[in-house]
């Protein structure tokens, strides 16, 4: 078994808020994020896939392959974006970046073939990354 | 759904690796340079990683702030800016950043309620780490 993980960055736009919570309780827990007109971060992403070496081509996934369906189900949908307003999944959920690291999980996991995804990091500073092991 | 969050704080600190079990020679030929009498000094980056369901209501495993709070109070204020000799927790331990990475995993399994701790690890230079998971054999 091998892993492989590939890199990618992308930028958006998001803030923390919860209907079901008074205005009180959306300031005291998610303080400065709860600023209704969004905030932004310069994201990186990590993929890792894993799976055993193609002995004819020496891959564990083509990384063309998987860099198309990278750009395709995550960063054409994610980059440059206000998550709360433009990305599905966060009409109802909050984009923090555990639910970010599951929505990309979610996104990628029914598209790869060959390999099996393994992890999703993503970075929202550098001092702040969620790990997603697509566990239950 | 579980995820794993990891934060990075910062801290200086200096260290003398020097054990009274030893002679003057095996502390030089064991410890080398690290064994220089005045001790010496690091900026270590340190990465808790927590794990836990994501809470539907927050979106989060816990609150970040709680983290910081709690890491700034027990791990920060405790080390940043002394002289680990001189502490307690190494009254009786060489404070290799092996014993440190144990200890500040520790001092998190034991005070931090809002999350699992997962795993403990200490940059001492850019060129080495240290991490420690409580006897958990580290996979990931």
């Amino acid at each position: 078994m091998v892993y492989l993980t590939r890199k990618a960055e992308f930028s958006a736009s998001h803030y923390y808020h919860n209907p079901d919570f008074t205005p009180e309780e959306n300031r005291r827990i998610f303080g400065k994020c709860n600023n209704p007109n969004g905030h932004g971060h310069n994201y990186t992403l990590e993929v890792t896939v894993k799976g055993d070496v193609d002995p004819r081509s020496g891959f564990v996934v083509d990384l063309k392959q998987l860099k198309e369906i990278l750009n395709r189900e995550v960063l054409d949908a994610l980059d440059h974006r206000f998550l709360n307003k433009e990305v599905p999944e966060f009409f109802t959920r909050i984009p923090t970046t555990e639910n970010l690291a599951i929505a990309i999980w979610q996104r990628l996991a029914p598209k790869l073939k060959t390999a099996q995804l393994h992890r999703v990091r993503v970075y929202e500073t550098q001092d702040l990354f969620v790990d997603f092991y697509g566990e239950v | 759904m579980k995820a794993h969050l990891t934060r990075r704080y910062m801290f200086s600190a200096s260290h003398r690796l020097h054990s009274e079990a030893m002679s003057a020679e095996e502390n030089h030929s064991t410890y080398g340079k690290c064994n220089n009498p005045h001790g010496h000094g690091h900026n270590y980056a340190l990465e808790v990683t927590v794990s836990g369901p994501v809470d539907e209501h927050t979106g989060m495993i816990c609150n970040l702030v709680d983290l910081d709070n709690f890491v700034d109070r027990e791990i920060l204020e405790r080390f940043d800016h002394q002289n680990l000799n001189t502490l307690s927790e190494f009254s009786g331990e060489v404070p290799t950043t092996e014993n440190l990475c144990a200890s500040i995993y520790e001092i998190v399994q034991e005070g931090f309620r809002h999350a699992r701790l997962e795993k403990v690890r200490l940059e001492e230079t850019m060129m080495n780490s240290f991490e420690y998971a409580g006897g958990a054999e580290i996979w990931r």
